[in-house]
């Protein structure tokens, strides 16, 4: 990492930490924020923010550790979530999860080589009820066709640049 | 995103009402009114546990506190289950009433909402119904008018983990930690977030309360049984014409669920998701209510061709994934069971070794720490109960 680059993650994490006056209940809404912009929690990161919190940094690592949306290795710009659950098995999740390795030429939990797509299995959606359904980035889709896969992925490349990952209030 | 299309039988939750007006003739009561009206409709708490909401909320006014936390529970994780997903996004401002309605009774000033990773697509319509509520002082200081009551909502964040729909997990993840279930006792109401009485409640407990206090506890009683009081929302999926959000009476039979949605020739029904249970055929008349088979409202429907151990492998899986690892039973436990089916996949299980697995389901039940690993062995018991005879008898390995 750059010396900027580091400078800069470190006044965004302290800068969120003071909003919780550095309370550790602060913690998610930063690790989140780091995720999002830099598309993983680096060790730099994962110190920072333990020294913005007062805490261990192995703590931090604890916490990005156990949750499956916070990650400890770079992702891909853009994550695919595929879920996996019953009712999208039901309405051929299989079908999809082929497809969509073969479209991106990786099986799931790789990153393409241009750093562009994460392919990864995810657990129920909350979309049973128009399966298959699949996550890219914030963005849901339903109802995917293997035919459909191919547009899905294509409309995120033409986007490229543009930045769906764009950085969002969500704290 | 409009949901709607998906919702149908209106019937209490999804009836059209004019939510401020209610909130503003509800802020008028006694908060002691408030509380007597929630505990006389015997509403009991709408995301699985079933707990009486009018006692959490008694529990949580009685205690002594500077400051006191109402959470909405909106990591809606469950297979199979999203109907709060359509209150999210269709009924927004029901849901905020609701909760500034439990503050009110309380006596809590800040209030919170638990957004699952999977939803943050719907987080900028909340916060656009929350700045919405501020602007015309329904949020915020005076609420209404109502000189000293002070109620403030954020919304916070999960990411992506099921456990913290436990509600000691939830607050674990919210308090920056790892989403690891507490024990219990202290229960939340007394001792919560950051230590302070905490009330937690589903996102339809919250909505169905503000129904209760527009048109009484009698008028909520008239639905439902006499210890499942109210309607409930389904939400219904798998081999069926018309999957979607359904309103219904508990108390009805899953027989008569399975006429509304069409799918008569279903061959078991998965009730509560991946931690409720299989019924099968010969139960079709049992009914869905706490003291029968109890819900979240997590309706799976599997058609006659289904093969039932590919189902419990999934939802073992699901388990296994899911785990938090905390307590030893749930997380040896749920692996131990996914090799079971392994085994019986590989048609290599012996029935002295399945009764073994059957008894370490019930250890599972009785020693886990939190209800993620209580309930985590259901499904792969009432499968193997019900499809016996399917799974032993499978003519190959798949």
């Amino acid at each position: 990492m750059l010396a900027s680059e580091r400078d800069q993650l470190k006044t965004e994490i302290w800068e969120m930490a003071r909003k919780y006056d550095h309370h550790r209940s602060g913690l998610m809404p930063v690790l989140q924020h780091v995720q999002r912009k830099y598309r993983y929690i680096s060790p730099e990161a994962m110190q920072e923010s333990a020294g913005a919190f007062h805490i261990h940094p192995v703590e931090v690592y604890g916490v990005v550790s156990f949750y499956s949306f916070l990650s400890t290795k770079p992702k891909g710009k853009f994550i695919i979530r595929l879920c996996r659950t019953i009712s999208c098995e039901m309405t051929g999740k299989a079908v999809i999860a082929r497809q969509l390795e073969n479209d991106l030429g990786i099986t799931f939990g790789e990153t393409t080589k241009d750093g562009m797509f994460t392919l990864e299995y995810t657990n129920c959606l909350g979309m049973c009820d128009s399966g298959p359904a699949l996550l890219v980035n914030d963005e849901i889709y339903t109802e995917v066709t293997p035919e459909s896969v191919a547009d899905i992925i294509e409309s995120y490349v033409r986007k490229f640049g543009a930045s769906v990952t764009e950085e969002k209030k969500h704290e | 995103m409009n949901d709607k299309k998906t919702a149908r039988n209106e019937g209490i939750i999804l009836r059209e009402i004019d939510v401020d007006a209610i909130l503003i003739k509800v802020l008028k009561e006694d908060r002691e009114d408030i509380l007597r009206e929630v505990t006389d409709s015997k509403l009991k708490g709408r995301g699985g546990a079933g707990f009486s909401t009018g006692r959490k909320w008694s529990l949580a006014a009685e205690a002594r506190s500077d400051q006191k936390y109402i959470i909405c529970n909106a990591d809606e994780g469950e297979p199979g289950t999203f109907k709060d997903r359509v209150l999210l996004t269709d009924y927004t401002d029901a849901l905020l009433a609701g909760m500034t309605i439990a503050g009110y009774a309380v006596g809590a000033e800040s209030g919170i909402i638990y957004l699952r990773g999977e939803y943050v697509y719907m987080i900028d319509h909340i916060h656009d119904r929350i700045k919405n509520r501020y602007e015309n002082k329904l949020l915020g200081d005076n609420i209404a008018g109502k000189k000293g009551f002070v109620f403030n909502i954020t919304v916070r964040l999960g990411s992506g983990a099921y456990v913290c729909g436990e509600e000691t997990a939830l607050i674990e993840s919210l308090e920056g930690q790892r989403g690891e279930p507490r024990n219990r006792p202290p229960f939340p109401v007394t001792c919560g977030f950051m230590g302070k009485p905490t009330v937690v409640n589903n996102v339809e407990t919250f909505i169905t309360a503000l129904h209760i206090l527009d048109k009484g506890a009698e008028w909520f009683k008239k639905f439902g049984t006499d210890k499942s009081t109210g309607t409930k929302l389904f939400s219904i999926s798998g081999d069926c014409a018309k999957p979607g959000v359904y309103e219904f009476p508990l108390g009805i039979t899953v027989k008569e669920v399975l006429t509304h949605i069409g799918a008569r020739d279903a061959k078991a029904v998965q009730v509560g998701g991946a931690s409720g249970r299989c019924v099968a055929h010969d139960e079709f008349e049992s009914t869905l209510a706490f003291e029968d088979i109890s819900t979240g409202g997590s309706i799976i429907v599997f058609g006659p061709h289904r093969d039932m151990l590919a189902v419990a492998r999934n939802f073992m899986e699901f388990f296994a994934e899911e785990s938090c690892g905390q307590c030893t039973p749930c997380r040896y436990g749920v692996e131990a069971l996914l090799e079971g089916i392994e085994m019986l996949e590989q048609r290599k299980c012996s029935m002295k070794y399945l009764n073994e697995l059957l008894g370490l389901c019930e250890t599972m039940q009785v020693t886990s720490k939190c209800g993620l690993g209580q309930s985590a062995p259901n499904a792969f018991m009432s499968i193997l109960k019900n499809f016996k005879h399917e799974i032993l008898s499978r003519d190959s390995a798949r």
